[in-house]
């Protein structure tokens, strides 16, 4: 781990702050795995002792002991005994560790394809991480959630699971997937392929303040043509229970990102768990706007589609979400006793709020589902774009130029 | 009056099981709360503070924060948890078995030791009773309250071990802690310092620094106690003194910061000048920490005290972190270094160990004040102003022991240890301690600064919070 080739295996190290600590020993007396120590100067927290577990967290009289650094070694004892002050986060940047795997690089390719290709990430996108974890040295995450999203009796098995990365630094931004490595090896004795997930939560973590990520995963039951399959690694990560590890790589994606910018627009279609970047901003969104942010303002337009209600993942928590917040609108192909309906019919059904938002400079487009969406949103579009005095193929360009318009669809 | 014990007074000693403490408490709870509202912080009775309350003693259960009126705060009574094995660490009944009753012979000098440790809880409280008029901040005003608050659980503490194991001479000086008051002529607190006036924020500060440290080291004597008990409830004590010690120090590093930073835009060290800029000047700190530091000196009692020779042969009282100390623990044919009056200086005299006691303290003592001392000395130097602090000489300014300068006949000593005629003293003395016109100064900078987010202009603001909380922007005190 030392040295310049360490990537982003950084660790959290729990320290005390000399310039804020009185010494008056209150930690060092009441840590059960007498980890805390000192000397004339200053106390330290001996790291291979430490556990973490905050019992000297509340007892402490000034806030000393509430400090974390990130390091990409610890800080020894001795050092620590030496300090005036703490030293800032770890100077190892978190570095790539090379060009993104090939493999990766073709998903991708494809998936973006609707896009025109790779294009530019919104002008207020955050600055994203990318292949910090590769199959040589993936990141071990810890499974500490999985419960299905789809309805019992549904004919589809969508998850969501929530991973942990512990220690282990895994900055993503909402838009980013990371790569499954699934365990054992294929009919051939290679290991198998990575398989690129969409993450579903929000930059700051499924549950804020932790390490953590999610997931949407389908288990493949069938191909394309209908044949009966088993997904190698949907399968693997469907059945996975709490307390499982898994070997994750990346984080990948540097365009598909949401902007940050106060009144920037999202205008977000999708279909299946096509939904895990769109679930992923709307809550980063909607985090901001339960806590009065300024900057969570721009409207946001969902328009979602699946065969039925009970196979739509977050179903339950899409119907809370305040109008005023987002205008959620939902398409059903096969709901009993209702018409079928995709998303492009939905999108027509409101063809003067989506002409609206293609009219706003502020409004950034995302694409993502199987790739059969594509040519019945494209029409849509069309259709709506005609309607309303503007040429789609031009003003896709456009969007397309400025960072505005992304598309991730997979067969 | 009828009392929830184990809501009202959260407890880790049986208190619902125990009839006869309960009796003692039921008498002496409502005499309590009376004391508080009359000698308690005044004005402040009946606003919503954000305070800490200890309701066990695990470490999670110990710092509750949560908005509490004072006088219906929880005082609860505390000892950390038993440890049955534990021995007389030191004196003749080393390796006894600690005892867990007071013993017959030493009854009635574990209670006088308790009886003045109590009587220092509720002084301070009076001592600092006006201060909450004229707090600097809404974070400092809360925190003099958590001072007073614990101290007030202090003297719970005391008169826990007073009612449980002294009967009926118990329960009197239980009554006596709260009948006593603070510099008052006819019926003072026991201690000299504790007498003293606390006129403003920065005596404040230099009390919970300087003479609340005093209090860290005798309890941490006295936890070192053959007496289980005591031990246990001194030890659980110190704990919250920790948070004392911290509003003290942090408080005149502060000062001293905000002193440095308009001396840094002013470009002057100059007293008159700082003075002028609104901020307390480099010198009048220094006066006022040689007088603190000078009086809680006194607290230690003399050089030589067969006193404090009894207590640590009867294993009443220990030294500070005694178990940790590589000795015999008994000390019998030991020698001690105590200064001594000598050819115009002072000099050292080799005494017996046992009879240093008070000394061997006073010493410990000073070491853990000159450090925190250095540490406001390495802020000042990063700010780039000249001014530092230094501790006096320990024979500066002495009213107890050998160098009593009340006494006739004894030198008197300059604050960097020399020996000195009665009249350079009479010229220099206004050079070295607070003067009226010091006081007075510091006084007209005292003005109340109650609204978040807001802090008076002669002090820095604090760099953390208390409970992860803003540090100024939060409403500690609620007024409405």
């Amino acid at each position: 781990m030392e040295g310049s080739t360490v990537t982003a295996e950084l660790m959290r190290q729990h320290l005390i702050d000399p310039e804020v600590c009185i010494r008056c020993n209150t930690c060092e007396e009441v840590c059960p795995e007498k980890a805390i120590t000192h000397n004339d100067v200053n106390y330290a927290i001996d790291f291979a002792k430490c556990t973490m577990k905050g019992d000297c967290l509340p007892p402490c009289p000034t806030g000393a002991i509430d400090s974390f650094r990130k390091v990409a070694r610890a800080w020894t004892v001795e050092e620590q005994f030496g300090w005036d002050s703490l030293p800032p986060d770890s100077e190892i940047v978190l570095e790539s560790a090379g060009p993104v795997p090939e493999d990766v690089e073709k998903i991708t390719g494809v998936a973006t394809e609707g896009a025109g290709g790779a294009t530019l990430p919104p002008w207020s996108a955050a600055h994203p991480y990318i292949n910090l974890y590769t199959p040589d040295h993936p990141a071990e995450a810890t499974v500490v959630g999985n419960m299905r999203l789809t309805a019992e009796g549904a004919s589809t098995d969508i998850h969501h699971i929530v991973l942990d990365f512990g220690n282990a630094a895994f900055p993503y931004l909402e838009g980013q997937s990371i790569g499954i490595l699934p365990p054992g090896t294929d009919a051939k004795g290679r290991p198998h392929h990575v398989r690129l997930y969409s993450v579903a939560s929000p930059r700051e973590g499924e549950r804020p303040g932790y390490n953590n990520l999610a997931i949407t995963v389908k288990r493949i039951a069938e191909d394309n043509d209908g044949n009966p399959v088993t997904g190698v690694a949907s399968s693997y990560l469907c059945d996975l229970d709490k307390g499982d590890t898994v070997r994750v790589t990346g984080p990948f994606g540097t365009s598909y990102l949401m902007p940050n910018h106060a009144g920037a627009n999202l205008l977000m279609i999708c279909t299946g768990t096509g939904s895990a970047p769109m679930r992923a901003m709307t809550e980063r969104r909607r985090r901001k706007w339960a806590r009065g942010a300024a900057e969570a303002g721009g409207s946001m337009a969902l328009f979602f589609g699946a065969r039925t209600k009970d196979e739509l993942p977050y179903f339950g928590p899409l119907q809370k979400l305040p109008d005023a917040f987002i205008d959620v609108q939902l398409a059903f192909s096969r709901e009993p006793g209702q018409d079928k309906e995709y998303v492009q019919d939905r999108m027509r059904a409101r063809a003067d709020a989506v002409a609206r938002l293609l009219k706003d400079d502020n409004t950034f487009v995302y694409i993502c589902g199987h790739k059969r969406m594509e040519d019945g949103v494209s029409a849509a579009f069309e259709d709506i774009c005609r309607a309303n005095g503007l040429d789609w193929k031009e003003l896709r360009d456009q969007l397309r130029r400025t960072g505005r318009y992304h598309v991730e669809t997979y067969y | 009056m009828s009392i929830n014990y184990n809501e009202r007074i959260p407890n880790n000693v049986d208190l619902g099981e125990d009839r006869q403490l309960q009796r003692a408490l039921e008498h002496w709870q409502p005499k309590y709360i009376d004391w508080w509202k009359d000698m308690g912080p005044e004005g402040f009775q009946s606003q919503d503070v954000y305070l800490r309350t200890a309701v066990s003693v695990d470490p999670q259960g110990w710092a509750q924060f949560g908005y509490v009126k004072m006088p219906d705060y929880r005082w609860g009574i505390f000892l950390t948890p038993s440890d049955e094995n534990r021995l007389v660490n030191f004196g003749d009944h080393k390796g006894d078995k600690a005892w867990t009753e007071v013993p017959g012979e030493y009854r009635s000098i574990l209670r006088r030791i308790i009886t003045v440790q109590g009587d220092t809880e509720p002084a301070s409280v009076e001592q600092q009773r006006f201060l909450g008029a004229t707090a600097p901040s809404l974070y400092d005003m809360r925190n003099l309250f958590q001072v007073n608050v614990e101290e007030g659980r202090h003297l719970w503490a005391m008169v826990y071990l007073l009612h449980k194991y002294f009967g009926r001479d118990g329960r009197e000086e239980g009554e006596a802690l709260l009948e006593r008051r603070s510099g008052d002529e006819n019926h003072p607190r026991i201690l000299g310092a504790f007498n003293e006036k606390t006129p403003d924020w920065l005596s404040f500060f230099f009390f919970t620094f300087i003479t609340d440290r005093d209090g860290k080291y005798q309890l941490a004597a006295l936890a070192e106690s053959g007496f289980d008990p005591l031990s246990r409830t001194c030890k659980f004590m110190l704990t919250e003194e920790a948070h004392h010690l911290f509003v003290g120090e942090t408080g005149i590093a502060r000062v001293l910061q905000r002193t440095a930073e308009v001396a840094k835009q002013i470009g002057s060290e100059d007293p008159d000048a700082l003075r002028k800029a609104g901020v307390i000047d480099f010198q009048t700190v220094q006066k006022y920490l040689n007088f603190h530091y000078s009086v809680t000196l006194d607290l230690y009692g003399a050089e030589i005290s067969t006193n404090a020779a009894n207590y640590y042969t009867m294993g009443l009282k220990g030294r500070f972190e005694e178990t940790k100390i590589d000795d015999d623990h008994q000390l019998k044919g030991d020698t001690y270094p105590v200064p001594i009056r000598s050819n115009g200086g002072i000099g050292i005299e080799q005494v017996p160990a046992l009879t240093a006691m008070n000394e061997r303290l006073r010493d410990d003592y000073v070491v853990d004040v000159q450090k925190g001392v250095d540490r406001w000395n390495k802020m000042l130097e990063k700010t780039g102003v000249r001014a530092r602090m230094t501790l006096a000489h320990k024979c500066f300014n002495r009213r107890v022991g050998r160098f009593d300068i009340d006494q006739p006949d004894i030198d008197h000593f300059s604050p960097d240890g020399r020996a000195i005629p009665e009249s350079e003293w009479t010229k220099m003395h206004t050079e070295w301690l607070p003067t009226h016109e010091d006081h007075a100064y510091v006084a007209s900078l005292m003005g109340a600064v109650n609204e978040p987010g807001k802090i008076a202009n002669w002090i820095a603001p604090p760099r953390v919070g208390i409970d992860g909380k803003p540090a100024l922007d939060f409403e500690y005190i609620r007024f409405d």
